[in-house]
């Protein structure tokens, strides 16, 4: 039971990492969203054939997302209108430090 | 007699060079061969026979070193499971100074306008592509060819995607015909319906507020002499079931209604209709290009006959469609492009594999996530459209209840719908189809709908899809609510309203 958990917490980890790379603004919060959603949809799962199944969609998918990102970093547009929104003060995690645009 | 061998060898020494060089297994084959048989020229005890079994041994070890050379090149991985990616998320790879910085991220605005024009065409699901791309790399056999694996693996790939798109709609595989698109899928049905009943009926009914292509087919048969009926639509955009029963004739050979409207996102009572044409014995085609996928369609439920997909609706490549073409009881068709006789015949040539393959991606998707898509799609329109009927003087355009949420069409009197498009130029949308973009005339489809010119004039379509954000929707909302009130402002006529006059009272001096 315990190792079905934690391969799923670390598969969750992975979707999340490698989602975040498309450089497209829609596929990467997509992708965040879908994975949170269908995640947090079956936590509850306690039939071990079932949770094997979901496990291994997922792993299918993390090959997806692998791919794709790459594909998609090597046909990057302009940041949308939306992004560029958030800010707030410099954290220091990595790849996280937002700055706002009139910093000077 | 020693002399034999001697000329005989370099000869064949050349020859299996010569084979190594060009195709390995033929020197593989060629050399047991002559070393097995009982008459060899070749003396065994020579050093040149060893000579020969040394270079095919070399030439197998050289090409296993190489094969090892790959694995560790690739760390013993397949290529599906290398990250080939910088590591970098999506906001560093952006800003070419987080890049050197490795740590900062600064966030720009960008210029790119937000998509929210989904029913002219939705992006590519990368899944989608994903499942693309290795049939424009390596399997480019044609689906087909029967004599070769080639031809094999493309046919076994797209009868599985024929087979998706057939479980989406509640049809049987043997029932899809793969097309260009809903277009083609719409003149097909109709077109190939009406020549092939045409020695016993001439007539068919359609509504006015269908897609252009439908409409220019019935158009097009009207010149061949056949007689159309253009059902008008209620205010709501809705068909009313008795004028549609009252128009049905004995020589009705065709209904034509689409399921959802392109621009109003209206969806029109299919189970209903589908019960009257049976019941009446006329064949029913939905043009369904922007329902499947998008709402639960069952051509057996809904008693369809003929039914018009398409795939970059449903999130897959542009240019492919399928039509559904009901076998039992049987709608004959006749076909409009004649040729090999592929597509049980009703559409000859070679099938786009990758694109077939895509467009069942695509379907297989929209099936597995279709509840959850328009759980969010509903949430995002209810916030849109509640945050936009709370500005003064804007109205709905459509049923309320019986629409797909997923297209919002909103009129905002007293603002000219292309100054306002102009206005949001960081949002891209759309006042009607894309095929009537180009032109500066009013919506047909609201005219139908009895909406005024200038109503017509002043609406806008806002189309949500499954990758439209909630920060993507606040943005627009905020947008819009300040370049509306900023062209309201220029407006003389806003002012005679803000003073209370009632428009339609003043007498405008002739000129």
């Amino acid at each position: 039971m315990a190792d079905t958990a934690f391969r799923a917490r670390s598969l969750y980890r992975n979707l999340l990492r490698f989602s975040n790379r498309f450089a497209a603004y829609n596929f990467r919060e997509y992708a965040k969203r879908r994975t949170r959603d269908a995640f947090l949809a079956n936590r509850g799962e306690t039939d071990p054939g079932r949770i094997n199944e979901m496990l291994q969609k997922g792993l299918k998918e993390l090959q997806v997302v692998k791919r794709q990102t790459v594909v998609s970093q090597f046909f990057q547009m302009d940041r949308l209108v939306v992004e560029g929104q958030a800010s707030g003060r410099q954290t220091g995690g990595r790849g996280d430090i937002v700055r706002q645009k009139d910093t000077g | 007699m020693s002399s034999v061998p001697t000329r005989v060898l370099p000869s064949l020494c050349r020859a299996t060079n010569l084979a190594r060089s060009r195709s390995s297994p033929l020197a593989r084959t060629l050399l047991p061969r002559l070393q097995g048989q009982a008459r060899c020229y070749v003396s065994s005890s020579g050093k040149k026979n060893a000579a020969v079994n040394a270079a095919v041994n070399v030439d197998i070890q050289n090409r296993a070193i190489d094969t090892q050379d790959f694995v560790n090149k690739t760390g013993g991985m397949k290529p599906s499971e290398m990250s080939i990616g910088n590591g970098l998320t999506a906001d560093a790879m952006m800003s070419p100074s987080a890049g050197i910085l490795k740590q900062a991220t600064i966030m720009d605005e960008g210029t790119r306008p937000i998509y929210l024009d989904m029913q002219a065409t939705t992006p590519t699901d990368p899944r989608v592509l994903d499942a693309m791309l290795p049939f424009f790399t390596g399997l480019y056999g044609n689906p087909h060819s029967r004599t070769h694996a080639y031809g094999w693996e493309t046919e076994k790939a797209t009868e599985e995607a024929r087979a998706n798109i057939a479980r989406l709609i509640g049809a049987d595989p043997k029932e899809i015909i793969f097309t260009s698109g809903a277009t083609e899928s719409n003149n097909m049905s109709i077109k190939g319906v009406a020549r092939f009943y045409k020695s016993k009926k001439k007539h068919i009914i359609t509504s006015q507020t269908e897609h252009k292509c439908v409409l220019d087919s019935c158009r097009h048969l009207e010149s061949e002499g056949f007689e159309i009926t253009y059902l008008p639509v209620q205010q709501n955009g809705l068909i009313d079931l008795k004028e549609l029963e009252a128009a049905i004739r004995p020589d009705t050979a065709l209904v034509s209604i689409m399921a959802v409207n392109n621009e109003i996102g209206v969806i029109q009572p299919m189970e209903e209709i589908g019960k009257l044409c049976r019941s009446r014995k006329v064949f029913f085609h939905t043009d369904a290009a922007q329902a499947v996928g998008k709402i639960p369609m069952d051509v057996n439920k809904m008693q369809i006959d003929l039914m018009s997909i398409s795939g970059h609706k449903v999130y897959g490549p542009k240019g492919i469609g399928a039509c559904y073409v009901r076998r039992r009881p049987r709608v004959r068709i006749e076909p409009l492009i004649s040729g090999g006789g592929q597509e049980r015949g009703l559409r000859s040539g070679t099938l786009a594999p990758p694109l077939v393959i895509g467009f069942g991606e695509a379907c297989r998707i929209a099936y597995e996530e279709l509840e959850y898509d328009h759980k969010r799609i509903s949430a995002l329109s209810k916030r849109l459209s509640d945050g936009l009927l709370a500005m003064e003087h804007t109205t709905l355009n459509g049923d309320p209840s019986a629409r797909y949420p997923g297209c919002v069409n909103i009129s905002f009197a007293y603002v000219e719908g292309e100054s306002l498009l102009m206005a949001l130029k960081d949002i891209a949308l759309s006042s009607g189809s894309a095929c009537t973009s180009a032109s500066l005339e009013p919506s047909y489809v609201l005219r139908a709908l009895g909406s005024s010119d200038e109503s017509a004039h002043s609406s806008i379509r806002f189309g949500i899809g499954r990758f439209t954000t909630e920060q993507e929707i606040d943005y627009v909302l905020n947008a819009v609510k300040q370049r509306v009130t900023f062209l309201r402002e220029l407006s003389p006529l806003w002012e005679l309203v803000q003073e209370g006059v009632d428009l339609n009272t003043i007498e405008w001096s002739q000129h």
